[in-house]
């Protein structure tokens, strides 16, 4: 069992979530997961670690709302339970002092990146960061990330934040004005990590990404999260989750992510009418 | 790493003969001599229909009644010799705890099984007692049937638990030293109740939310409820053992974090639970599972209440298992059970060569389960939205023995066929869990990934850091898994005692 601190909702669709669970708090790094489970019914789902505080033992995360599972933990309140909080899972970031690093967040991974380069910057790095949103009301913790990086941009399709681009072209975008970028690391949904690597493909920019196919028990125990990098079957939880996007099977990772999604529409149908009828 | 069958000691040979040597032993014995017993026929194991159970989850097997028990006991000869004692893996005094059960003393029976096993109830139900114990019963060496040894414990253990009379024994005073136990398998249940009975504070440290390990998240529950299971939990919890589940040793805190902590001893239970794949064409294609996590889904998420539970599992018209162990048996009736039209088990070698228990194959033949012997897949076909819609296979001979002496399958050239599936299920086996090796710098491990002990001790490379179960054996078996335990938990005792305090 494992106390909610704080939930509440950032922008539409999108929630942060802060559990009580002081031991993944004192290890976790930049680049691992936790993997939480609403309630006895519900399942495991893996979410980033965006944030963690060693003085109140807690771990933040930053979720958007899909389906069933997501759709519960919007409802949890402070001082309510999980039954389910384990980790940090994964493999940590790589990092060091790699020169100039770009950073890409959309979605959940706006908050998911924010480790990344607090840590980056720390070891030395330059660190360019774009917060990729559809509109301005989305945006979330650009005081957090600015403050963060070196410089901070932002992509959007919103005349009001003078912006109309998605973040691949705002990655070619900064990196014609840049001397030199070393690495790229992008966080977001599938397809927006499958199109910053092509991006970066014909720069020739290493591009690191972090996977999110489905899990089940984020141990290396079952092979549900398996992807294939290098022409090779790898296990994201235990192996990943970060990978170099120039290196896998994006066609491969699109299929598997959709594998149950007449279930998932089934379950939160079932979850709705039960709950709200 | 195979099973060896071990001799019995020259002290056990005592204990067995002063047990055989009491008058009520005797008075038994003279009772009903030998050729009366030899009338019996075996009690038969009352199962559910095979129609009605191959669509639900309930267990298949019902247990014997007091009745029955007591006149399948009545066909043991009580020998002087019992050769099933030595068949068996941790040396249970058979004779004794069957005679006890002929005399109606069924609670007396239960204690005497748990002198040497601490899962009676899980053992009678999952234990391989046709290689085992009843396999050399000197009863079936002259009538072909043996004495049905697991079907007796079985019902001991459920008496017990049955009539609410789980005995908590005294527990000495706390030594307080403090053992972490990794892993709430099997190996890791039995360290935990052997150490917390002689007053040491334990902790297991178990990754999954439910302990159990196989026994949960594996063995599904027409064969072994789960009711079972949190039974012997909660006797766990009475005896004073802690359990910290959602714990990943290695993640949440590594072993040298435990020991910082405290924690001066250590046992590593943590199973073979990394699958195995064939790496051929099409394997990550959807529909194509794992056993672990097709089971996984099923028995710990309880997938097959969806959507009352949020785990989904794919349903499939035409099921196909790789592979011919227990594994592959517990998939392919869940597949049955899940509502396939057919359900296939795909094996590489002969009926023969087929490592599943006799029972397991023979309800699965019950339950409308087809067996496609000698084949192999050897790719996956899928449809433009990356769904399994059928598989080649090839056909095979049996070729010289290898190393594990069972004939080796050749690939018969030109014999591939292509059949329609949508579901497929890989068991071919589990590899030791690389997590802690991975994670405790120094720790000794052999050829197959497992964890390097000396056999008589169960001690790793590592001060007072043990070992056993699946991560020492690959995948085993229940019992060997507990035998382990057992042997590591009075090594650890020793250790603690001769410590000093730190
Ligand atoms: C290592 C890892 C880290 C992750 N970190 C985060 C995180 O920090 N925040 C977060 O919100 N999610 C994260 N995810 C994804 C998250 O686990 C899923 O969103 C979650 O399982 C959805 O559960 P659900 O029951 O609400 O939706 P489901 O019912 O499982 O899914 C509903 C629908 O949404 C789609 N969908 C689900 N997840 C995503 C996604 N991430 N991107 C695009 N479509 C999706 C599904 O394909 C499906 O169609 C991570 C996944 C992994 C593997
Ligand atoms: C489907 C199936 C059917 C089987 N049927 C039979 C049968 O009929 N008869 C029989 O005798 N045997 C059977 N077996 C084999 C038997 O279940 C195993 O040999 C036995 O469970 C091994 O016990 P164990 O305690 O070593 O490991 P496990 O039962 O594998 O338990 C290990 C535990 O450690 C946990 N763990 C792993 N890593 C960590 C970590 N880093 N930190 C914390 N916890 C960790 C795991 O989550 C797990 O709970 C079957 C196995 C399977 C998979
Ligand atoms: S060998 Fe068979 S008959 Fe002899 S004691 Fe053992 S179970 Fe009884
Ligand atoms: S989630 Fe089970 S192996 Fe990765």
């Amino acid at each position: 069992m494992a106390k909610i601190l704080d939930r509440r909702r950032l922008v539409p669709n999108l929630h942060l979530i802060e559990v009580h669970a002081p031991e993944v708090a004192k290890k976790c790094r930049p680049g691992q997961f936790v993997i939480i489970m609403p309630d006895e019914r519900g399942e495991r789902i893996p979410l980033s670690i965006a944030d963690w505080n060693l003085e109140k033992g807690s771990v933040t995360s930053v979720f958007i709302l899909v389906g069933t599972s997501t759709h519960k933990l919007s409802l949890l309140q402070p001082g309510d339970e999980v039954p389910v909080y384990v980790g940090p899972l994964g493999k940590p970031s790589e990092i060091e002092n790699f020169g100039t690093v770009l950073l890409a967040g959309g979605c959940f991974g706006i908050g998911a990146i924010y480790p990344l380069a607090r840590a980056l910057k720390k070891a030395g790095n330059r660190v360019l960061t774009i917060i990729d949103v559809k509109a301005n009301y989305l945006l979330y913790w650009e005081d957090k990330l600015k403050a963060a990086s070196d410089r901070l941009f932002i992509s959007a399709r919103d005349f009001a934040l003078e912006s109309k681009d998605y973040v691949p072209a705002k990655i070619e975008e900064v990196a014609k004005a840049e001397p030199k970028i070393d690495r790229v690391v992008a966080i977001g949904c599938t397809y927006l990590m499958y199109r910053c690597s092509m991006a970066t493909k014909p720069l020739g920019i290493k591009t690191i990404v972090s996977l999110n196919p489905v899990m089940v028990d984020g141990t290396g125990m079952c092979g549900a999260c398996r992807c294939t990098a290098g022409g090779q079957t790898k296990f994201a939880c235990v192996d990943g989750p970060d990978f170099d996007g120039h290196q896998l099977d994006w066609d491969e990772l699109f299929k598997r992510r959709k594998s149950y999604f007449d279930d998932e529409i089934r379950s939160l149908c079932h979850w709705e009418r039960s709950n709200f009828p | 790493m195979a099973e060896e069958k071990k001799d019995i000691t020259p002290e056990q040979k005592a204990v067995l003969k002063a047990e055989f040597d009491k008058d009520w032993r005797k008075e038994i014995r003279k009772a009903l001599p030998l050729k009366e017993r030899m009338k019996f026929g075996r009690q038969k194991m009352p199962e559910r229909p095979p129609e009605e159970r191959n669509r639900d989850f309930k267990e298949v097997n019902q247990g014997l009644d007091a009745e029955a028990a007591m006149a399948e006991a009545r066909r043991c000869w009580d020998c002087v010799n019992p050769q099933c004692v030595a068949g068996c893996p941790v040396g249970i005094d058979i004779p004794s705890f069957v005679k006890l059960i002929e005399q109606g003393k069924f609670l007396e029976a239960a204690w005497k099984l748990k002198e040497t096993n601490s899962l009676p109830a899980i053992c009678g139900r999952v234990c391989p007692q046709e290689t085992q114990c009843e396999e050399i019963c000197n009863v079936k060496k002259s009538t072909g049937v043996p004495v049905a040894v697991g079907n007796l414990e079985r019902f001991a253990a459920d008496f017990e638990r049955g009539a609410g009379n789980i005995v908590i024994p005294p527990i000495p005073p706390s030594t307080g030293r403090k053992v972490a136990i990794i892993g709430a398998g099997p190996a890791g249940l039995t360290v935990a109740g052997d150490l917390a009975k002689l007053g040491h504070e334990v902790t297991i440290f178990e990754a999954l939310h439910i302990s159990g390990g196989v026994l949960i998240y594996g063995i599904p529950e027409f064969r072994l409820p789960k009711a079972i299971l949190k039974a012997e939990v909660d006797y766990l919890q009475k005896l004073g053992v802690g359990i910290r589940t959602s714990f990943v040793v290695g993640k949440t805190a590594t072993l040298d974090d435990l020991r910082q902590e405290g924690f001066e001893a250590f046992f590593i239970g943590s199973g073979a639970g990394l699958p195995n794949f064939m790496k051929i064409p099409g394997e990550n294609l959807v529909g194509v599972y794992s056993a672990n996590e097709y089971l996984t889904r099923v028995n710990l998420m309880k997938a097959y209440d969806f959507p009352n539970y949020d785990t989904p599992v794919f349903p499939s018209k035409c099921a196909a298992v790789i592979g011919g162990g227990n594994v592959a048996m517990d998939s392919v009736r869940t597949s049955k059970r899940l509502g396939a039209d057919r359900s296939i088990i795909i094996y590489r070698r002969s009926r023969h060569e087929m490592p599943a228990r006799t029972e397991e194959i023979h309800h699965a033949e019950e339950e409308g389960i087809e067996f496609h012997f000698l084949t192999a897949p050897i790719r996956y076909f899928g449809d433009d939205r990356g769904r399994l819609t059928a598989m080649e296979c090839l056909r095979m001979e049996l070729g010289e023995p290898d190393s594990s002496g069972r004939r080796k399958p050749v690939p018969v050239p030109g014999s591939e066929f292509i059949t329609e599936v949508d579901l497929v299920v890989v068991a071919i086996g589990q590899s030791p869990n690389p997590l802690i090796p991975q994670t405790t710098p120094g720790l000794k491990m052999g050829k197959w990934g497992n964890i390097d002990v000396d056999w008589k001790t169960m001690a790793t490379n590592l001060e007072g850091v043990y070992a056993g179960g699946d991560i020492i054996r690959g995948g085993a078996t229940v019992i060997l898994a507990m035998g382990d335990g057992r042997i590591a938990a009075a090594e650890i005792d020793k250790y603690l005692r001769n410590k000093p305090r730190s």
